[in-house]
């Protein structure tokens, strides 16, 4: 479907364009969300507190992951297969150990008895976090998918057309741009966090 | 994949599903249900947005009886509605619950996604000429969460406690507190639920619109080219995908509020002398509940332009092809719609001015809403520039494009007295702002949903048109009998009745009004039954209406024209046509219309002497 001539299509692939248009709706959330802490925070009755020191090994732990997603696609377009494959699997354990992280920091931050009830200052980090983590699984959902699908086939002509598909590149690089952006997104709400805690 | 496509040039087939293009017989499923096809998701969403509109409305013929007749009793209504009326008389509780519904059904279900969704969905690639939206596959999905929301806002009428009754704006803490009355109970759980699915299919829908019109213009169709029609609906996918989210961000917070003892919006309320405590026992506090009017309204003004922006560009496509005239300012009229997306953002807190919003912050808003005149007059005069000394041909469509013209004046005006902070003091939540938004953007939009529907009824039904006299008929008892509703609470609202009460008559300044209150009641039951001559008109014109025996009945310039009578998936057999020039060449060059997608060598060379346009 939807045949456009060769000129059209040196454009931005449709899809990719929908994606991005998606992460601003994601940025929308976030911002009625930190702009909602602002507004709280500006009204008084705050409890101030330190962020858990977890928070900065994960922040770490998903820069990590972009980098070998980066690697990943990288050698993708190379046509490297086993390393493509391998990359992607070690991005995907690095996703699951963010969110893994990001939950032991919830438990500092209990220890340090600010809990998801109580003063919002405490209820929004939660929130803010668990929706992030939220769209952190949403992602490590898809690098399952795309792990699996590279796993070695025994079919070689299922591999052959892959190769000559013209739109092969597309889904892994809309796969890095939801990543990365869920990684810039993390670092925004950390040192939103930090600079408003 | 690469595919030659009649000899002219080399195409490449984007997606890899090109099934459709070989027209092989679909199964009633995927034709029918899970369709991907644009024109069938859009006759979901229309069907779908006038069910919901014929409940919506009934709601309010429901609390306009009791309104009327606070003291009579209504059999009828026991036998329907059971304990909510027992007597015959609505219980308290309901009446709240019925407001609730209407204005959350209306809003949402019948003028965000019955209006925009039906008619975005089936202009955007007829107009623009593309095959389909960008993803048809989420545009489906799109359909389906609505279909959701819509279930399970239906399942939340049938509970035991009844729906949400915490009026459709959900205000903590009467949305926050299940023991606040009892529709704040389960059936508030089920209409945040119900937005949520909501505010899925509206973003899945909006990307998609945003997408399509960006990259799958056909060849020549620059922006400039375009329908006022896919401006709107534009610029409506614009507005929705930005603020959306943040209800949605609302809305998970009061989620947690409700369910998971946090306090973002409650903040030491007692109930009998008691302070509220969360399920651990501790104080809730530190919460505002001014937090979730900004959070609401940051979607729900916008929400209001997402209403009436599709009606304006539906109006304006309308008003030029039916007066045979060129949009007298095209330019002007995209730019007011930009200029009228920018401003939405920056005017919600002028629904708050008493919520002990710092003056000095109201007067910013007053000064954007008040700007907001600027945008919304150059389309008045606008549109009347386009009628203007034009060869109107006075069919359903144009009366209700004129009517809507009329009913944004008449509602505009009061908007500029309400949208000052010193005026809305003793106006805010009186009969007056009810008058307002009604007119402004529930009946505005509403004609804008009719002359969408008169208008583009072949496109929707396979080349069947309506019936033009009952079609004169509705248009002339929901014309006047719309003002008959709704222009008298001005004068209610100006005298100070206040609105979502139950009842007046213990209330010895407002009781004075009540034969006031019998008269709209009449206008209201009246413009109700007329809607069934649309309802009778619409489901016999899709099953037996006239064909047309032309592609093209209107004489009309834009593409959707161009279309086979019943297009099949892919909306053009062949090539997509291409575009030479603006959608409103009308009456120029001793023409009396000149096709988007003619070329200038056919039209004009049979007589050379003949200027080009």
């Amino acid at each position: 479907m939807n045949t456009r001539t060769l000129k059209q299509s040196e454009r931005i692939h449709p899809k990719k364009f929908a994606l991005w248009l998606g992460l601003g709706t994601i940025i929308m959330m976030f911002a009625g969300l930190t702009s909602a802490f602002i507004v709280r925070r500006a009204a008084g009755n705050w409890l101030a507190f330190e962020l858990p020191p977890l928070f900065y090994i994960s922040t770490l732990v998903i820069a990590l992951s972009s980098l070998t997603l980066i690697f990943a696609e990288r050698s993708f377009k190379q046509q490297n297969r086993t390393v493509y494959k391998n990359l992607l699997g070690l991005t995907l354990f690095l996703g699951i150990v963010f969110v893994i992280l990001q939950y032991a920091a919830w438990m500092q931050l209990a220890g340090y008895g600010i809990l998801l009830r109580g003063n919002p200052s405490g209820s929004f980090v939660y929130v803010i976090s668990g929706l992030h983590a939220a769209h952190v699984l949403g992602g490590i959902l898809f690098l399952t998918i795309f792990y699996l699908k590279a796993l070695p086939k025994l079919d070689p002509v299922k591999e052959l057309l892959e190769d000559i598909n013209t739109e092969k590149n597309l889904p892994i690089e809309m796969l890095s741009a939801y990543w990365h952006f869920v990684g810039i997104l993390w670092v925004y709400l950390l040192v939103f966090f930090y600079y408003f805690r | 994949m690469a595919i030659i496509e009649s000899g002219t040039e080399i195409k490449i087939d984007v997606h890899d599903h090109h099934e459709h293009e070989h027209h092989h017989e679909e199964s009633f499923i995927s034709k029918y249900v899970f369709s991907q096809d644009h024109k069938m998701i859009s006759r979901q969403f229309l069907i779908t947005g006038i069910l919901w509109a014929i409940i919506g409305v009934l709601f309010s013929v429901l609390f306009r009886l009791q309104l009327a007749w606070p003291d009579e009793s209504f059999p009828i209504l026991e036998m329907l509605l059971g304990k909510w009326a027992e007597g015959g008389k609505l219980a308290p509780n309901f009446y709240y619950a019925l407001v609730t519904m209407h204005g959350t059904i209306m809003v949402f279900f019948v003028l965000t996604a019955g209006l925009s969704g039906t008619f975005s969905n089936l202009l955007i690639p007829l107009q623009i000429g593309a095959r389909d939206m960008a993803s048809p596959f989420l545009n489906m999905l799109s359909y389906w969460f609505f279909f959701l929301a819509g279930m399970i806002m239906l399942v939340s009428l049938f509970i035991s406690t009844g729906p949400a009754d915490g009026g459709w704006t959900a205000y903590p803490p009467l949305s926050a507190l299940p023991k606040a009355s009892t529709g704040s109970e389960f059936g508030m759980t089920l209409w945040l639920l119900s937005m949520a699915m909501f505010v899925v299919s509206s973003l899945l829908g909006g990307l998609n619109y945003i997408t399509t019109i960006l990259n799958m213009r056909t060849e020549g169709m620059t922006m400039m080219r375009m329908p006022l029609t896919m401006w709107a609906f534009f610029f409506t996918a614009v507005l929705g995908v930005l603020s959306f989210p943040v209800l949605l961000s609302g809305a998970i917070l009061l989620l947690f509020d409700r369910h998971l003892g946090t306090s973002f919006y409650l903040s030491d309320i007692y109930i009998g002398g008691q302070p509220l405590t969360n399920a651990a026992g501790e104080l809730l506090q530190g919460g505002s509940p001014i937090l979730f009017q900004h959070l609401f309204w940051f979607l729900g003004h916008p929400e209001v332009y997402i209403v009436i922006l599709p009606a304006m560009g539906m109006v304006s496509h309308v008003l030029a092809t039916n007066s045979r005239k060129p949009v007298f300012g095209y330019s002007a009229m995209v730019m007011s719609i930009l200029a009228i997306t920018v401003l939405a953002f920056l005017v919600w807190a002028h629904h708050m001015f008493i919520s002990g919003l710092n003056p000095f912050i109201g007067s910013i808003f007053v000064l954007f809403t008040l700007l907001i005149a600027v945008p919304s007059a150059i389309k008045v005069f606008n549109w009347i520039g386009t009628i203007w000394r034009g060869n109107i041909n006075f069919t359903p469509d144009t009366l209700f494009s004129i009517g809507f013209v009329s009913l944004f004046i008449s509602g505009g005006l009061t908007g500029i007295y309400l949208g000052n902070s010193a005026l809305d003091i003793p106006l805010h939540d009186t009969y007056f702002v009810v008058a307002h938004f009604h007119i402004v953007m529930g009946l505005a939009a509403g004609f804008g949903l009719f002359v969408g529907v008169y208008h583009w009824f072949p496109k929707l039904f396979n080349g069947r048109m309506m019936n033009n006299t009952l079609g004169y008929i509705h248009f002339w008892i929901t014309f006047i009998g719309s003002y008959c509703i709704f222009w008298p609470m001005h004068y209610l609202g100006m005298t100070g009745v206040p609105r979502r009460y139950f009842q007046f008559s213990n209330f010895e300044t407002f009781d004075v009004y009540s034969s006031l209150n019998v008269f709209i009641t009449l206008a209201a039951l009246l413009v109700f039954f007329a809607q069934f001559l649309f309802l009778i008109n619409f489901v016999h014109s899709a099953l037996y209406g006239k064909k047309m025996t032309t592609l093209n009945p209107y004489d009309s310039n834009s593409l959707e024209w161009t279309t086979p009578i019943e297009p099949g998936h892919g909306n053009w057999p062949g090539a997509i046509p291409s575009v030479y020039r603006g959608p409103y060449e009308y009456g120029k060059g001793g023409l009396d219309y000149v096709p988007q997608h003619v070329p200038d060598s056919q039209l004009w060379k049979k007589e050379p002497q003949n200027e080009k346009v």
